[in-house]
């Protein structure tokens, strides 16, 4: 079936298509109408699972996780300041491994209140041990919370599927909606690889039964998790294999567009990837060396990938929607690290862009580009791309960089 | 008051297996001891941090039933009852319809951090048994002031009997106001009572509340052996009301108490020590305005409401 529908639709149709025993919900903007959309579909008889609303975002993934152990699929979603109230059950979560699917919808977190798009949300919540998949369209939500079902459920170890706040949120988008059958056939019923009543977990959490539960085996458990975490990529790539085999669309964990033959890459992830892929177009079509990454895994950080996929490169320019105050953007760092100590690695170029919902334009992609291109020293700091133009432009400090 | 089993009292079931971690003279053990006895072992257990936790958990797993280890699942701080309605809720959605989900929660997990996710569990009435053993204070970190802490006590956050608060927070009152199927409070002086309330409560469908009064010897400072006249004077002082409230059958309250003056509880226990005699009439007045309430409530009999 293919129909016209916001972001939000496709990732509530996605976890219907995925028959979860659980559904928890909490509203927040830009996320609520995953929530109603479930809601709905309850109503309707069409989800089978329970539908349970609770009273803030902490229990709506306490509530699954509880569910989780219980043994049932689980879905739930939230968005910024949601997430960061449920950070301490992020941790919980991944550290009990458990396959829970949730959708994040990328906002910023105040002060100041900002209802649009950022990423620095899901961000922040690189180092709980969730793997995170961001996506471009609204076509790739759907699938992606099918597929993270999936991983989550090969590995044992939880899932957040992120979309861009108002840009896929609430933006409308022809998508093909899977036959449930064939969703079936690709996601078998869960057969969790715990037992909770009449043994095999016991205390600590979910622990193995052999484990003795002291607090000196910790590390050898965060060993496990990293290690475990280490198969994301792997695990990965093979659901989306058999996804592809049976849909015949997949997504890699990290894409390249028109990379072959360019010496300057620009690396975006999100939304603002589609508007990228016009601009590399033209910027071809004038001659110039341009090419696109997109990162859609990016817990765990596919770095063995983007170092292979950047070999040869002569330049690297990051846009991406979330600013680590301070320091710059989160994926540029990420980038670094992978390519730090690599034999002509490429410059690193960091830009800022787009932050609480502005726009990244043709335009401005366009003028980062050719910044990049032309520039003949690398920036040890993060370029503003876009930053408003002030009246008295003496307000921002003379040593930025700002493409506007 | 619920009936008297002396069947339970004397069953020979024991769940919890030494070496366990609880104190010497510990409210706590003989609660969960007594808790366990009535409603089995076909339980799984919610215990968010606290004393329970701990002392179930190390230096090894002590709770124990016939076919095995209980299932006991640790969880964050405030979201006992969130863990425990998602568990429950995954059971029954696997048909299985017998394993009573217990959150077993503490004073500062039930009146402070889970307060909000009690409620709530409360509000959707979550099938589950959301135990409070109660006493008093954040024990385990080290005897803290709690949202049930007594306004005249000491803790190490209310030295010279500073910055307590008022202290009144009336948990049983609050689940009514709930209109929860059952709540109850019980404390381990009045074994019989507490088994006989545990095991009705393992019979009704929907949210259960117990407040359980367990005193605590290092935080409440006294002597070891007096943890059961403790917990039967908090009884006899008024202080802790025994109470029993079904939604179908309205509040059932035990009319003994108050027999005896509240100096008689306070006096044994060094955290009431050098209390102002103002602060002791206040807390009087608090009780009795306590009993006033809850009289007035009781006062409504089972056909009344039905």
């Amino acid at each position: 079936m293919i129909k016209v529908i916001t972001g939000n639709d496709a990732a509530a149709y996605g976890a219907l298509l995925s028959r979860p025993g659980i559904v928890c919900a909490y509203p927040i903007t830009p996320q609520s109408q995953i929530p109603e959309k479930l809601a709905y579909f309850h109503g309707r008889g069409e989800l089978e699972g329970r539908f349970v609303n609770v009273e803030s975002e902490m229990a709506a993934l306490g509530y699954v996780t509880g569910a989780a152990i219980g043994g049932a699929r689980v879905f739930t979603a939230t968005s910024s300041q949601g997430l960061a109230w449920m950070h301490e059950g992020l941790h919980w979560a991944a550290g009990a491994r458990l396959p829970i699917v949730m959708v994040n919808v990328n906002r910023p977190l105040g002060a100041p209140w900002n209802l649009t798009c950022d990423q620095i949300d899901s961000l922040s919540q690189r180092d709980t041990g969730w793997m995170q998949f961001y996506c471009e369209t609204n076509q790739e939500i759907l699938d992606t919370v099918i597929q993270a079902y999936r991983i989550s459920e090969t590995l044992s170890l939880p899932a957040m599927v992120c979309l861009d706040g108002v840009y896929l949120s609430y933006l409308s988008e022809t998508v093909h909606i899977p036959d449930q059958d064939m969703v079936d056939r690709y996601l078998p019923p869960l057969n969790p690889g715990h037992k909770i009543q009449g043994g095999g977990w016991k205390l600590y959490d979910i622990l193995p039964p052999d484990r003795d539960p002291h607090a000196g085996d910790f590390m050898a458990d965060r060993y496990e998790l990293h290690k475990r975490a280490s198969q994301c990529l792997t695990t990965a790539t093979a659901c989306d294999d058999a996804f592809r085999e049976l849909f015949g669309r997949g997504y890699a964990p990290v894409e390249e567009y028109r990379c072959r033959g360019a010496h300057t890459i620009l690396v975006m992830s999100g939304s603002a990837v589609g508007t990228a892929r016009d601009v590399v177009d033209r910027l071809r079509e004038e001659g110039h060396g341009v090419g696109l990454l997109k990162i859609r895994m990016f817990r765990p950080f596919p770095k063995d990938l983007i170092r292979e996929k950047l070999k040869g490169k002569k330049k690297v320019a990051v846009i991406e929607r979330d600013l680590s105050p301070g320091q710059g953007g989160i994926f540029c760092q990420e980038l670094k690290w992978a390519l730090c100590g690599e034999p002509e690695a490429p410059e690193v170029y960091g830009l800022i862009s787009g932050l609480g919902g502005a726009d990244i334009t043709p335009y401005l992609i366009t003028k980062a580009a050719h910044f990049v291109m032309d520039s003949d020293q690398c920036p040890r700091d993060a370029i503003w791309l876009g930053l408003p133009k002030r009246k008295h432009p003496d307000e921002y400090d003379g040593s930025i960089i700002t493409i506007q | 008051m619920s009936m008297t089993d002396q069947s339970l009292r004397y069953s020979d079931q024991e769940f919890i297996r030494p070496p366990h971690g609880f104190c010497p003279g510990c409210g706590v053990a003989l609660a969960l001891r007594y808790f366990l006895k009535a409603v089995g072992d076909r339980v799984i257990l919610v215990t968010p941090p606290g004393c329970s936790a701990p002392s179930i958990s190390f230096p090894k797993p002590s709770l124990v039933g016939p076919k095995g280890l209980i299932d006991v699942i640790h969880c964050p701080f405030g979201s006992s009852a969130i863990f425990a309605g998602g568990i429950k809720a995954a059971l029954e959605t696997k048909g299985d319809t017998e394993t009573q989900v217990i959150a077993w929660a503490g004073d500062g997990a039930t009146f402070d951090i889970g307060f909000g996710a009690l409620s709530a569990a409360a509000q959707r009435n979550e099938n589950i048994i959301y135990v409070c053993y109660d006493n008093e204070a954040y024990m385990n970190t080290g005897n803290q002031k709690s949202g049930s802490t007594p306004g005249s006590s000491n803790t190490t956050t209310t030295v010279a009997h500073k910055n307590a608060g008022n202290g009144e927070k009336d948990l049983l009152w609050i689940m009514m106001g709930h209109d929860v199927p059952y709540a109850a409070t019980a404390t381990i002086a009045y074994p019989d009572d507490l088994m006989a309330k545990a095991r009705k409560a393992a019979g009704i469908n929907g949210f259960r509340l117990f407040h359980i009064l367990t005193p605590c010897v290092p935080g409440w400072k006294y002597p070891p052996h007096l943890t059961v006249k403790l917990s039967k004077l908090a009884v006899q002082t008024g202080l802790f009301p025994l109470a029993e409230y079904e939604k179908a059958g309205g509040l059932t309250l035990k009319k003994k108490g108050r027999e005896k003056p509240l100096e008689e509880y306070v006096r044994f226990q060094g955290r009431f020590k050098g209390i102002d005699l103002k602060d002791l009439e206040k807390w009087k007045a608090a009780v009795k305005r306590r009993w006033h309430r809850l009289n007035r409530v009781s006062g409504i009999s089972d056909n009344s409401l039905s």
